[in-house]
């Protein structure tokens, strides 16, 4: 057995040995260990440096406040840094390493920062390192953020699954305690008990009293399961970690759960306060519970002679669990002027001397607890020798929970503590968490002694008593200034356990009351939560829901390169042998305008409009005219913002006289859809018209070339004619293919060629696209993907998404005409403001490279050749690029002020960020067919 | 938070996209003029304290838009109704 294991006693199995490492270091705990407890229990004190001052730190809790013992989890790509000690469970195998020291724990060359403390005082970020400002970014701060941290991040993905769910319940009882258990009980209906420990029992194990699961049957009780954070609408945020407790995980390690619940009742105990006095952060100086807990709970005396330090009745108690464990006590240090009878009684029963009315000044030793500096009453100073000092400055209720919705905590002078104040809508609080058993007999202590030695109130974050008063004297009087200028409560551990005293300190500096100097509130998490966890099973591919078109397989056997398009992945282009995606998508537009091509245009957004007011319904939506379109025939449509800018546009077909089929942009499918819904039920909710989405439902296929409609001929059953005259350009008919199958051909043209696109119902889609391939073989047919179609559009000067980016008016893309001024729409009002309309305002244009060879950029700026510069001179920008395969020569779409004026003009593209600086030639926006003629044919 | 949708029951807010204020009405007169009645409708806002009706998108559930009363102090919701 180790050196300080008990040979009896605790909640450990002894029959079940576990192998640890520790900075390498081989040791052996026992099930039901915490790392903490076998570490102590191998006579392990020194456990980490501290965040500034790299000063040796021990372990000062055995619960989830632990402020000092933060060590690196496991290895690699499981590495997890900044683990407290006092809450991982020890499993056989766990590799542990202590963090932010340099070379080693024992030897830290770093710890040199404690000398130059009066660097690292509060403030030291905004005042040490001020000049010269350059050096700020280039050492100072690569030099602080070395010496000054916790652990490191593994650099690796995360190779942990993790998963979240929802629970609904009419009881949440927050903590496992005998308040909590009692609560559980007591409550009826859906009950969930969420505890953060292994086992229920909370403190109560601690004290080593029996506990009582009895009457529980009814209780979903989540060990191991911390309620982190209280949200609107009793909305709980908990995590449940499921296998940090085993060597591997078999499943998911952590559990995201959201609990909705009627009611909660709080039940989260109390975290007991250290005591200020100097160097009161050397290893072996431990909170008196904890104590308690290491021998009751874990069957380890954390040290073999004792001196301890209150304020209180309720840490008598440890004097009696120490003298059950064969500890030696050197002394009970009371600092109140009068010892209760509870002390003197137990003492005297452990045959202990009390010293009434001391405290104690210092502790002293290296890096270790070697004795404490006792200040007697009248001053005098008397040293015991002990590797333990136990304190207890008092208990403060754990009522982080009650402030997260903005609840306010108030202090009771009765219990010297704050207790909580409003609470969440359904939540009570019971037990030491309401301030209920708490500090029996408590005299306030916030510094004992006048040691020189610096004196911790924030272990984490290394504030100092002496941080408290810099701050007062530089006016950071009040608690949330004190907090930020100081950092106390601001590390991982939010100042469990320092923000009583810190604000106690403030208080007594500024001559207030406690009550009037209030407190900060906390904030979610209560202890912290993997970004991992949180993120759940939403990561990588699995971030967002891929949407595949029905050829989707079929582009994948021909070797197409994908690209996202919002959640769709489309066909970027079909590469052959040897081709890169240059020289495919010169072939794809190539065969487009000389032979025919097929593309799958399925995500276009579609929205099935019904209904005697529809032709009225799209008046109001768009900014043109609707009513006048005849049954089967198709129209371009433009979509304004109420402010008066382009939303979206697409085409609308006129099926029926009450039906439309209305496309959207892929990208804004669901955002049109949206709108359309606002515009029916809030603004004209009077209109007879539904409409829903059916994107999904048809698959459409857009088959663009001089030979489509031989092509289509081909698979249009015989009784269909699709002759120029009877389905002209922007046409639209329902038909029927390949003997029988429902389809609707558009006669449609995104390219500038003969063009159509042929909708069959989705599941038919991909047939459709090896028939027509088929088909389409006599003629050369091809597939081509967004690339090529990027390109043509380039050519024939349609606006998209790059035009279409929210900035825009119809005046600036040129169609200015299609608002009608016959009706309301959408935007009609706004788009009328003189500024909207103003010559002045970039318009496209289209653009090519006077030498007829440099490629022009899209985000590059116009300027006059002669014109300095500056922004000021900025005149516009080129919104798309390519080079045309049509023309021969870069091609671009800009944005250019009084556009349409100044075709023919030079103009110099300017690309300072990529070193791109040429000349341009501006010409209207439509490069290849201006007369439409290919359309017609 | 919790929205309780008139068409579907109590829904966590994941389900909703919220659209500003409610009580903003878009004016009647055809918009043959970019009037104050239209500037005042697109971008003014009061930022009231209390109460507060606002526009919310079941956008996960039915589609409806919701008129939801909202104390924007307390995160209390007051009522919901079809916009």
């Amino acid at each position: 057995m180790s050196a300080h294991r008990l040979q009896s006693g605790g909640l450990i199995d002894r029959a079940r040995p576990l192998n640890f490492t520790f900075d390498g270091k081989a040791y052996l705990g026992f099930a039901g260990d915490t790392l903490a407890s076998a570490l102590l229990a191998n006579n392990v004190t020194l456990v980490g440096r501290s965040f500034k001052y790299h000063r040796p730190r021990g372990i000062l809790s055995a619960g989830s406040e632990e402020p000092n013992a933060l060590v690196e989890l496991r290895g690699g790509a499981w590495t997890e840094p900044n683990t407290r000690a006092t809450v991982a469970e020890l499993f056989d195998g766990l590799q542990a390493t202590s963090q932010n020291r340099f070379p080693s724990l024992r030897y830290d060359v770093l710890s040199i920062n404690s000398a130059l403390a009066p660097l690292f005082a509060a403030g030291f970020y905004y005042k040490t390192f001020m000049w010269p400002a350059s050096f700020w970014e280039k050492l100072y701060e690569p030099v602080i953020r070395r010496a000054a941290g916790l652990g490191r991040h593994a650099k690796l993905p995360d190779p942990d699954g993790y998963e979240k769910s929802t629970m609904f319940c009419d009881v949440l009882v927050i903590g496992g305690g005998e308040a909590g258990i009692a609560a559980a009980r007591a409550a009826r209906g859906r009950v969930v008990l969420c505890d953060e420990a292994p086992v229920l029992g909370g403190q109560a194990l601690s004290d080593g009293k029996a506990v009582d699961l009895a009457g529980l049957e009814h209780v979903t009780v989540l060990n191991r399961t911390t309620v982190f954070g209280v949200y609107d609408g009793g909305t709980y945020g908990a995590v449940e970690r499921l296998t940090d407790h085993l060597p591997s995980a078999p499943g998911p390690r952590q559990r995201l759960i959201r609990i909705v619940a009627k009611n909660s009742v709080l039940a989260s105990g109390a975290i007991e306060r250290p005591l200020v006095f100097g160097d009161n952060d050397l290893p072996g100086v431990m909170l008196a519970g904890a104590v308690r807990a290491y021998i009751n709970r874990y069957g380890v005396a954390p040290g073999k002679r004792a001196v301890i330090f209150l304020n209180n009745d309720d840490a008598a108690c440890t004097i009696a669990t120490m003298a059950a464990a064969g500890i030696a006590i050197a002394g009970v240090i009371d600092a109140r002027p009068q010892s209760s009878p509870l002390v003197q009684s137990l003492a005297a029963a452990a045959g202990v001397a009390v010293f009434a009315g001391a405290v104690i000044n210092r502790a002293r030793g290296g890096r270790a607890v070697t004795g404490a500096e006792i200040m007697q009453p009248g001053g005098a100073l008397v040293s015991l020798p002990c590797d333990l000092i136990a304190m207890s400055g008092g208990w403060s209720p754990a009522l982080h929970l009650t402030s997260h919705l903005d609840g306010k905590p108030h202090w009771d002078d009765a219990i010297a503590a704050f207790v909580p104040g409003r609470l969440p809508p359904g939540m009570s609080v019971v037990g030491a968490a309401s301030g209920a058993g708490i500090n029996a007999g408590i005299m306030p202590l916030w510094h004992a002694g006048n040691a020189k030695a610096k004196a911790f109130v924030d272990f984490q974050n290394d504030v100092t008593t002496t941080d408290i008063t810099l701050a007062k004297q530089e006016g950071f009087v009040a608690v949330e200034h004190l907090k930020r200028y100081t950092t106390l409560g601001m590390a991982t551990d939010q100042g469990k356990t320092a923000n009583v005293n810190a604000i106690a300190l403030m208080a007594a500096a500024t001559g207030k009351p406690i009550a009037q100097a209030g407190t900060t509130r906390f904030r979610p998490p209560y202890t912290p939560v993997s970004i991992g966890t949180l993120a759940g099973p939403h990561r990588g591919a699995a971030f967002k829901p891929a949407r595949l078109t029905p050829s989707h397989e079929w582009a994948q056997a021909q070797g197409a390169v994908f690209i996202e398009t919002g959640l769709w992945l489309r066909a970027q282009y079909f590469p052959r042998a040897g081709e890169d995606w240059r020289a495919a998508t010169i072939r794809e537009v190539n065969t487009v305008r000389n032979a025919v091509g097929l593309c799958d245009v399925t995500t276009l957004g579609k929205i099935d409009i019904q209904g005697p007011d529809a032709a009225k319904f799209l008046d109001c939506v768009y900014a043109n005219s609707w009513s006048n379109l005849p049954v089967g025939r198709a129209r371009y449509g433009l979509m304004l913002r109420e402010d008066g800018f382009v939303m979206d546009d697409g085409t609308c077909a006129r099926l029926g006289e009450t039906q439309f089929l209305m496309t959207t942009t892929t990208a804004n499918a669901a955002k049109v859809m949206q709108h359309l819904e606002f515009c029916h039920q809030v603004i004209w909710p009077g209109l007879d018209v539904r409409f829903g989405s059916v994107t999904d439902q048809w698959a459409q296929i857009a088959v663009a070339g001089p030979h489509a409609r031989r092509v289509l001929e081909k698979i249009v059953d015989s009784d269909c004619d699709i002759s120029n005259e009877a389905l002209p350009y922007m046409g639209a008919m329902a038909l029927t293919i390949c003997g029988g199958l429902a389809a609707r051909l558009f006669r449609l043209s995104f390219s500038g060629e003969l063009a159509y696109e042929l909708a069959v119902p989705a599941r038919f889609g991909h047939a459709l696209v090896r028939q027509l391939m088929k088909t389409g073989a006599d003629f050369n047919i091809a597939p081509y993907g967004t690339e090529a179609l990027g390109v043509m559009r380039i050519e024939k000067g349609h606006p998209a998404g790059p035009e279409l980016n929210g900035q825009t008016t119809a005046h600036d893309l040129g169609m200015g005409r299609l608002l009608s001024g016959k009706k309301d729409f959408i935007g009609r009002a706004l788009a009328a403001r003189p500024a909207l309309t103003d010559p002045a305002r970039p318009t496209l244009v289209g653009l090519k490279p006077v030498d007829g060879a440099t490629m022009l950029r899209a985000g590059s700026h116009l300027l006059r050749p002669d014109a300095a510069t500056v922004a000021a001179n900025d005149e516009g920008w080129v919104s798309s690029a390519a080079f045309s395969p049509t023309l021969g020569h870069p091609i671009a779409l800009a944005m250019l002020a009084r556009g349409p004026a100044r075709h023919g003009e030079t103009i110099r593209v300017y690309d300072p960020v990529r070193n791109g600086d040429t000349l341009a030639q501006v010409v209207p926006p439509v490069f290849y067919d201006p007369s439409g003629s290919r359309l017609h044919a | 938070m919790r929205i309780a949708c008139p068409h579907c029951g109590e829904r966590g807010l994941e389900e909703f996209s919220y659209h500003g204020d409610a009580t903003v009405k878009r004016p009647t007169d055809g918009g043959a003029a970019p009037t104050q009645a239209w500037t005042d409708y697109v971008y003014f806002r009061d930022n009231a304290n209390g109460p507060h009706e606002e526009l919310w998108y079941h956008a996960a559930g039915c589609h409806a838009w919701l008129v939801v009363e909202r104390n924007v102090a307390t995160h209390d919701i007051l009522r919901v109704t079809q916009a």
